[in-house]
């Protein structure tokens, strides 16, 4: 089934949402690049969940509110999105930024939360795991960053610029550093809190992450003693992409 | 205020001297004897006759060496007497408290007995890369801490300031400034319309001070700035247009261009240069002004020798008598009323700083004060 485009008011902002599939919801929070095109695993993740896509406030097809500050924002938004959207038990799904979105949101409040998958989160900040300067790369050099197997990188350099994707990149690019410029790319509150999540957490990671290096997910781990933690060999910043067929498995396996 | 001792070719490799440059490549003793180069020859400048010494504010870079231009300034207000002492500008947005810049800056206009002129920036974008401040807040931060350091200034403390960056129960500054109500404001800007809209603003009414730019484009901005102080209703007077721009002035054309050649290049081509991603995080401008630099990225990013450099205005430099006709030129097109000149740049040694400072002070300056 195609994914449809949606759009929701919630908080004042005009939300843009894909969606497609039927059960469980699942909401997939993007990461830093966003969510411009539906992806294969997606699809896949659709043909067993009533799959929800956002763009975050400040990225992709929605809007810019003026509240919108700094992480917590977001978490308090896509609580009232879950509301909005009357999604109950959510499995959401979290990559990079989105992964942090998604413990942010859990601290506060897991009532319509079924599970969470992190993959690859930002959020916490780990002794001898320095992220890259993300807002330093050339653009070129970042997308490689992304990935352990360069064909995924050729791949996305392959697409041609348009103004549009041009327009996209730099408000996507504003609202994350807006948000994760300093404390960079975490919240020194967070760890303090994890406790609070009271629902199933898997995080996933791969072995050769070079944005977010995996000893984050080891420090995760640490804070959070019953998660599951999933390696994945030869694989970067994206398992969802690199290792889509094993990733979605998981995610099939473990949220029910 | 550059490590004019630079290794050049250190600088190249690592393709920009901010940021990233190892501080390895910093020597104490040779910076001892830059600094105090560097002091005497803005003493000097005071000597020659010049109105006002200027200093300035960059972060971890062989550009500058001054973190701290109330450092420096501080320095300049016990050894001059007569000259304004310019700080063009304190960063306020990478301040984690605004009130300090009025405290040292209401303490440099009352040791100088008035002297000071203060310069506000916002710092450039590669500041926001090595103070870790969030560029996207930057213009508020800014404003935010305009607002509390002229009130500061003027409005008898103590007093509360409610703002959403900066929140003081008790402003109630110690000592007050000088001049009254308050030193004259500065805005130095690379140029953008928001900053003249703000800085020309009736309330402000700031000298705005374009920055190392293009001829073309320096008379482009002071037009703005015109043109909006006109749509506020009210003429700017020429005291409220600056420009700023290196001079060396040589006996001939010949020898200025032979012997500002390597240092000129130096400083335009190796300390000012850094990537865009350095110079520009994101929020820090408009996503507007943003796209415009990069359709502008191979111009703006490429190497300029002096011959271009001369070409474009972005640098002034020959005899006494062209650089006197060449500003009279530009004068009588634009009408700024203040002129920054720029005497060191790059890697200009003291003896070649001194003797242009010495002819632009001898045959260039008086004809250009006497410009009505």
């Amino acid at each position: 089934m195609a994914f449809g485009d949606h759009s929701v008011e919630v908080d004042g902002c005009k939300t843009h949402y894909r969606r497609s599939g039927k059960g469980t919801p699942l909401v997939f929070l993007h990461g830093a690049s966003g969510a411009p095109v539906v992806l294969p695993f997606m699809e896949k993740l659709a043909e067993r969940f009533d799959v929800v896509v956002p763009d975050h406030p400040g990225y992709g097809q929605s809007g810019e509110p003026e509240w919108l500050e700094n992480i917590h924002d977001v978490a308090y938004f896509y609580l009232d999105f879950l509301a909005a959207l009357e999604l109950e038990k959510a499995v959401v799904v979290g990559s990079s930024m989105g992964g942090w979105m998604a413990m942010e949101m859990a601290v506060r409040n897991t009532s319509r939360i079924g599970a969470l998958v992190l993959v690859s989160p930002a959020g916490v900040k780990a002794g001898g795991a320095e992220p890259a300067d993300i807002f330093l790369l050339p653009q070129e050099e970042m997308v490689r960053g992304l990935f352990h197997d360069s064909k995924f990188a050729e791949a996305r350099l392959a697409i041609p610029e348009t103004p549009e994707s041009v327009d996209l990149g730099l408000k996507n690019r504003h609202t994350t550093a807006r948000l994760a410029w300093e404390p960079r790319l975490h919240d020194p509150h967070l760890p303090k809190w994890l406790h609070r999540i009271d629902v199933p957490v898997h995080i996933v990671w791969g072995r050769e992450d070079r944005i977010l290096p995996v000893g984050i997910g080891h420090e995760l781990k640490r804070l959070m003693p019953k998660a599951g933690l999933h390696v994945f060999e030869r694989c970067g910043h994206l398992p969802q992409v690199e290792k889509m067929e094993e990733f979605c498995e998981l995610v099939f396996r473990s949220c029910k | 205020m550059p490590y004019a001792d630079l290794d050049l070719e250190a600088g190249r490799r690592n393709g920009t001297v901010w940021v990233t440059l190892p501080n390895t490549n910093f020597d104490p003793e040779k910076g001892h004897r830059l600094y105090n180069r560097y002091l005497d020859e803005l003493e000097y400048g005071e000597k020659l006759g010049f109105d006002v010494v200027a200093v300035n504010e960059h972060h971890q870079t062989a550009y500058g060496l001054m973190p701290s231009p109330i450092v420096t300034a501080s320095a300049l207000a016990r050894r001059t007497t007569r000259a304004k002492i310019a700080i063009l500008g304190s960063a306020l947005p990478l301040r984690s408290h605004p009130l300090t810049i009025a405290e040292e800056h209401a303490m440099i206009d009352v040791i100088s007995g008035g002297r000071l002129i203060s310069g506000f920036v916002r710092g450039i974008g590669a500041e926001y890369h090595t103070f870790g401040v969030n560029p996207t807040f930057s213009h508020d931060r800014f404003h935010e801490a305009h607002d509390l350091i002229v009130r500061a200034w003027t409005e008898p403390g103590p007093f509360s300031f409610r703002g959403h960056h900066y929140d003081v129960k008790y402003v109630n500054l110690w000592p007050r400034p000088y001049q009254k109500p308050h030193p004259p404001i500065w805005i130095p800007s690379q140029g953008s319309k928001e900053t003249i809209d703000w800085a020309s603003h009736p309330d402000h009414r700031y000298t705005y001070l374009q920055t190392f730019s293009p001829a073309k484009v320096v008379a482009r901005y002071l037009r703005m700035y015109r043109d909006t102080c006109a749509g506020y209703g009210y003429r700017a007077e020429d005291s409220q247009l600056g420009w700023a721009v290196p001079v060396y002035v040589g006996e001939t054309d010949e020898s200025a261009r032979e012997e500002a050649k390597k240092h000129f290049e130096a400083f335009r081509n190796v300390y000012v240069k850094m990537p865009l991603e350095m110079l520009l995080p994101p929020g820090y401008t408009s996503r507007e002004s943003l796209k415009n630099v990069m359709k502008a990225k191979a111009q703006m990013f490429g190497d300029v020798t002096l011959e271009q450099a001369v070409e474009l205005g972005l640098f002034v430099c020959g005899s006494a008598q062209s650089v006197r006709s060449n500003f009279e030129k530009y004068w009588s097109e634009m009408k700024f009323g203040n002129l920054l000149v720029m005497c060191q740049f790059g890697t200009l040694p003291a003896d070649l700083t001194r003797a242009s400072m010495e002819r632009f002070a001898r045959d260039v300056m008086p004809a250009l004060k006497a410009l009505k």
